[in-house]
């Protein structure tokens, strides 16, 4: 009998300890979902604020903001035709893939095939690290080193010696300022470089060794284990992660604003000035004082965005299948 | 036959300069990349390390063609990468902590870690256009404020996906333990995941550290950049990678070589992080 109270008391507080931990655990679920959700919207937030930002452009150039390459912020005139921007940056974003995917293809090919032990951790890490180096520092290096040289060499031996090559002399035609397409091109590449080289190792490091083993056993060079065996397993992923970097290099701002001159016009020489989505929006947007002329910029945010988002999606999805088979 | 023959004999041989060829270009482009890349940190190297001193982080930037330093560009950036760390840490860690504890199986997840992905590589201009319209137009100007919003945004998808690497890491025996003894689930996150994935999410909080601080085209319109000493959230404010942008543009040798100086301090600051990333996580998974 004396312990019937005891036990009710006990009872009690360890239904009231029950209920506080389930209202605990309620709010907190609660607080985790909540902040997960906030991330789904995150995306959903930045196409609704852009498409909202340039509707007034948008509306009022219609089909022609894409066709027409005329952008001209005087007040009086305000017409904005994207074509420029959008040409510039897919012109650049081309040469860097077509430089970088290459060379960064070779240097994971020596980094999990060729390079000694010893030396790979190294190499890798140094390349990784090199991955975070901000864009801005690529794109003054662009500026101060790179463009006085490509300047020096374009002018003095590239023009005169493709001068009588008949469409090779109109792609590159002079005279080159240092600033033009070819610069930002090359500046983007030596930036997605480290990226793919990290990120196509990381794949060709999914490669089962016994297969390669297997082939080498049968006597394959290593040129031939790498196409016929490395190649071929791990397709996806290499495709996955170029996209990756062809998205990285797309929106990049700083390294192309520095170095590529700044016209937003389109011309047959990658040796002349021109201009990006990216870089347009970073010269432009903080002193447009006309509500057309940010509308304009904010349309070609948009445009970015689209194309950026459809490259990353793509590559996902392809990282993601790559990913399912090696059973990660 | 006798072509027959001579191919037959031949083909070791090309296949083995075929692959001489094909290593010999493997090793090109490695060479290529590494003096690329190298060059780049040379030249920053020599270019920047002459004007460090100790002006650079006592002085405020100067006017054009006078001497100063980049202690309001140090100190805006310090402030706006504080700032935006703290708001985008905690949704990070909670978003992850959901995707791989109470929504592992949820039909959401995999939505969210996959616009979670897609964020993490977005075009940061975009983000800059995003908080333009949403902080900078009602507060009817360019702010501190709005660039540490920016900064914040950047930082969530980083902390996300490693929140959610890491927690996934942590083996179940630890949860089952803790639920045997009667914790209840938001506790087991709490004190035993967290504290398992540790070392994960703090690196994490790093690399978005190291991230940040680098970014200057979100900061373009937002926070703008200013040439005075101001700790005023609510005003324009100076960052590094802004003043960098300002000054290497411009037509001032003072200028330029303060902004070798900056992207000096800038470049060593997030590799440092980066290697304190990287040496946390060694330690963790070392023996």
């Amino acid at each position: 009998m004396v312990n019937i109270p005891m036990s009710s008391v006990s009872f009690v507080s360890r239904d009231l300890a029950v209920k506080r931990f389930a209202a605990s655990d309620a709010f907190f679920r609660l607080l985790t979902r909540s902040a997960a959700y906030l991330v789904l919207t995150l995306l959903g937030g930045f196409l609704v604020t852009l498409a909202a930002g340039s509707w007034l452009a948008l509306s009022t150039f219609g089909m022609g903001f894409f066709t027409s390459q005329s952008w001209n912020p005087n007040p009086d005139i305000l017409k904005f035709g994207a074509l420029a921007p959008i040409y510039g940056t897919i012109v650049t974003s081309a040469i860097a893939m077509a430089l970088a995917l290459p060379v960064g293809l070779g240097i994971a090919v020596f980094l999990t095939e060729l390079c000694p032990l010893r030396l790979r951790r190294t190499i890798g890490t140094a390349i990784e690290l090199l991955a975070g180096v901000p864009s801005i520092i690529y794109g003054m290096w662009g500026l101060f080193v790179l463009a006085p040289v490509l300047q020096n060499f374009e002018n003095n031996y590239l023009v005169p010696a493709l001068a009588n090559v008949p469409v090779l002399s109109s792609v590159f035609a002079g005279p080159s300022y240092g600033q033009g397409v070819l610069t930002a091109g090359i500046i983007l590449a030596i930036m997605v470089l480290p990226f793919i080289a990290a990120v196509s190792r990381d794949v060709f490091e999914t490669v089962p060794p016994v297969l390669k083993e297997a082939a080498f056993g049968l006597g394959a060079t290593t040129r031939e284990v790498v196409r016929k065996v490395v190649l071929p397993y791990s397709r996806v992923g290499v495709i996955g992660g170029a996209m990756l970097a062809l998205g990285r290099a797309l929106g990049e701002t700083m390294a192309v604003t520095f170095v590529i001159g700044n016209d937003p016009k389109v011309r047959a020489s990658l040796l002349a000035p021109g201009t990006t989505i990216s870089s347009s929006i970073a010269n432009e947007f903080a002193e447009a004082k006309e509500a057309m002329h940010s509308s304009a910029l904010v349309a070609l945010g948009l445009v970015l965005f689209v194309i950026t988002l459809i490259v990353l999606a793509a590559a996902r999805l392809m990282l993601m299948r790559m990913n399912k088979r090696a059973g990660v | 036959m006798q072509p027959d023959k001579a191919r037959l004999r031949s083909l070791p041989a090309r296949r083995k300069s075929a692959n001489a060829l094909f290593q010999g270009l493997c090793y090109a482009a490695t060479a290529l990349g590494l003096s690329a890349l190298f060059l780049i940190l040379g030249s920053l190297l020599y270019n920047g390390i002459g004007g460090l001193s100790l002006r650079v982080f006592t002085e405020i930037t100067p006017g054009p063609g006078s001497q100063g330093g980049l202690l309001n560009a140090i100190v805006g950036s310090l402030i706006m990468t504080v700032l935006g760390v703290l708001v985008g840490t905690p949704i990070g860690i909670l978003a992850g902590t959901f995707m791989a504890e109470y929504g592992r199986y949820d039909r959401v997840t995999p939505i969210v870690r996959f616009i979670n992905d897609i964020l993490l590589s977005a075009p940061s201009i975009i983000i800059g256009l995003f908080v333009y319209e949403l902080v900078v137009v009602p507060m009817g100007g360019f702010s501190a404020l709005a660039g540490a919003a920016a900064l914040a945004i950047i930082v969530v998808p980083v902390v996300v996906r490693t929140t959610e690497d890491m927690l996934l890491l942590v083996p179940n025996p630890l949860r089952e333990a803790a639920a045997s003894i009667g914790a209840p689930r938001s506790v087991i996150i709490r004190s035993v995941c967290y504290k398992a994935a540790q070392a994960g999410i703090v690196t994490g909080i790093l690399l978005a550290i190291a991230r940040v601080s680098g970014e200057t085209a979100p900061l373009l319109f937002t926070a703008l950049g200013n040439l005075n000493f101001s700790l005023d959230l609510r005003s324009p404010m100076a960052s590094l990678p802004l003043t960098i942008n300002q000054f290497a543009s411009s037509a001032y040798p003072e200028w330029q070589s303060l902004a070798w100086t900056g992207a000096l301090i800038i470049t060593a600051a997030v590799l440092l992080l980066s290697i304190a990333a990287r040496v946390l996580m060694s330690k963790r998974s070392g023996p």
